[in-house]
């Protein structure tokens, strides 16, 4: 194993692989965390360190796991990282934990950090499993901050809760979008992303199931099923 | 190999001991910090209300300045003690599921929707230097759009003019409901008054105060894009203040000094 290996397996997550845009897992809490930078720079930490340490601890046992329980065993190691990460967030930066509320228990839920542990840990040599889970944290992070940014800088008009854009108000002449501070904006942020990403690496866009048929609006009646 | 069955039960077994000792340490040894945060998160938004919050000085020393009293609903009578309850701890959100400890209020009175009532409340003073009143501040709640908004408001030493207002918790909308954290919102608050004529007047309006209505005082901006928000602010306002509120204590209290 080569030192080149190592360099892959963090940084191919950043773009390359990013697990939202390319793979479209952790959508969920991409959508509930990202309207205030301050937040979500605390959940990416959270993410990167549950992804990373559940990556370590399920690599060094990959030989003991006996296959039937394999994926509970993954869980509970999972969810206790997660307790620990809450349980210390409670403890020392109790202002973002009351913001992020339920949304750090759900890292549990995370499809991320499942399948890094399924799909690498339960393969590959230990520090190895640490590096691809600090890599794929940082790819989640690296979309989440960029959905934040756009969120709380046109949403309300601050960045880490500093005003840039005065709000009407508060008597500035910045109109805050308030689309953009509900959840559903973050769709099509990351929509937008994930557009733009797969324009300039073309490799990334899938190819199609099916080819949808021409819309016509004279029916082929010849090619009608039947329920007789 | 791995998958007899006493080496399943065992990795099974050996996991949850190993976790359940990580997470289980890790909760107790957090826990005083955990409440103490709590805690002090309640107590800012308290010396905020007050007005008299120093983000620099530890809060526990701050927080001294003020007095915390018993109120009971029922005779508007203030208490340092009352049985044998702990005034540091007691907590009045939570005894209102104990039906011993207080009242369920009937449908028709109910327009902050708060259900059940203590019978007895808590309440700060801040005392000036000849030891008069300067400030109250009392805790309110009720129901806005999406859940209940728990926060305190603080009166000047006539029990009437408002001096601030702070919300400790809710559920409502960022940008439009939420904006009841809104620095600028907040501070429209000083300054008006809550009764007139014996009647609570003060309301959250529709729209803005027009700056020569002469019932400016009673009257505060909308929240744009929140009126069910703001009807719930007045609601809670025009609650606590009534008969099965405040306003017997206050009358009290405006007695003695």
């Amino acid at each position: 194993m080569n030192l080149k290996a190592y360099k892959d397996v963090i940084t191919r997550p950043l773009l390359d692989e990013n697990p939202i845009t390319l793979q479209i897992l952790g959508i969920c809490s991409a959508l509930a965390v990202t309207n205030n930078l301050t937040v979500t720079m605390v959940m990416c930490v959270a993410v990167i360190s549950v992804i990373s340490f559940s990556n370590l601890f399920i690599s060094l046992i990959r030989n003991y796991i006996p296959s039937s329980i394999r994926i509970i065993v993954q869980m509970t190691i999972i969810a206790s990282l997660v307790i620990v990460v809450d349980e210390l967030l409670k403890a020392y930066d109790y202002e973002t934990s009351k913001k992020l509320s339920v949304f750090v228990g759900l890292i549990i839920t995370n499809c991320i950090v499942m399948g890094r542990a399924e799909a690498f840990a339960m393969k590959e040599k230990p520090l190895l499993s640490f590096l691809d889970g600090l890599g794929n944290g940082l790819g989640y992070s690296l979309i989440l901050i960029g959905v934040a940014t756009i969120r709380e800088l046109f949403g309300a008009g601050t960045l880490f809760g500093y005003e840039i854009l005065p709000l009407v108000s508060n008597g500035g002449w910045y109109m805050g979008n308030n689309l953009l501070l509900l959840p559903p904006s973050s769709f099509i942020i990351i929509g937008l992303f994930i557009w733009f990403i797969r324009s300039i690496k073309p490799s990334q866009i899938e190819i199609d199931d099916f080819e949808l048929s021409d819309h016509s609006t004279s029916p082929d009646l010849s090619k009608r099923e039947l329920n007789v | 190999m791995n998958d007899s069955i006493i080496k399943t039960i065992g990795v099974a077994f050996a996991i949850c001991l190993v976790c359940s000792l990580i997470v289980s340490s890790a909760a107790v040894s957090l826990r005083d910090l955990q409440k103490e945060n709590k805690l002090n998160d309640r107590r800012i938004k308290i010396l905020k209300v007050a007005d008299i919050y120093k983000s620099e000085q530890p809060i526990a020393e701050q927080f001294k300045q003020l007095e915390s009293k018993f109120i009971d609903f029922n005779t508007g009578k203030v208490f340092d003690e009352y049985q044998n309850l702990n005034i540091d701890e007691y907590d009045q959100i939570a005894v209102t599921k104990d039906p011993n400890l207080s009242i369920k209020i009937d449908a028709s009175e109910d327009i902050a929707i708060i259900k059940n009532r203590e019978n007895i409340g808590k309440i700060y003073l801040l005392r000036d230097n000849k030891k008069n009143i300067d400030k109250i501040i009392l805790p309110i709640r009720g129901y806005g759009l999406w859940g209940t908004l728990y926060g305190y408001i603080s009166l000047e030493e006539d029990f009437n003019t408002v001096s601030g207002i702070e919300f400790y918790e809710h559920k409502e909308t960022p940008g439009l409901g939420a904006e009841v954290d809104n620095p600028k919102w907040k501070s429209s608050w000083k300054g008006k008054k809550i009764y007139q004529n014996d009647q609570v007047a003060l309301k959250v309006i529709k729209g803005k105060v027009e700056m020569d209505d002469n019932q400016a005082s009673y009257k505060i901006d909308g929240l744009s894009g929140a009126t069910i928000t703001s009807r719930g602010v007045s609601n809670m306002v025009e609650y606590w203040f009534g008969e099965s509120g405040y306003s017997m204590l206050l009358k009290e209290l405006d007695y003695e000094s």
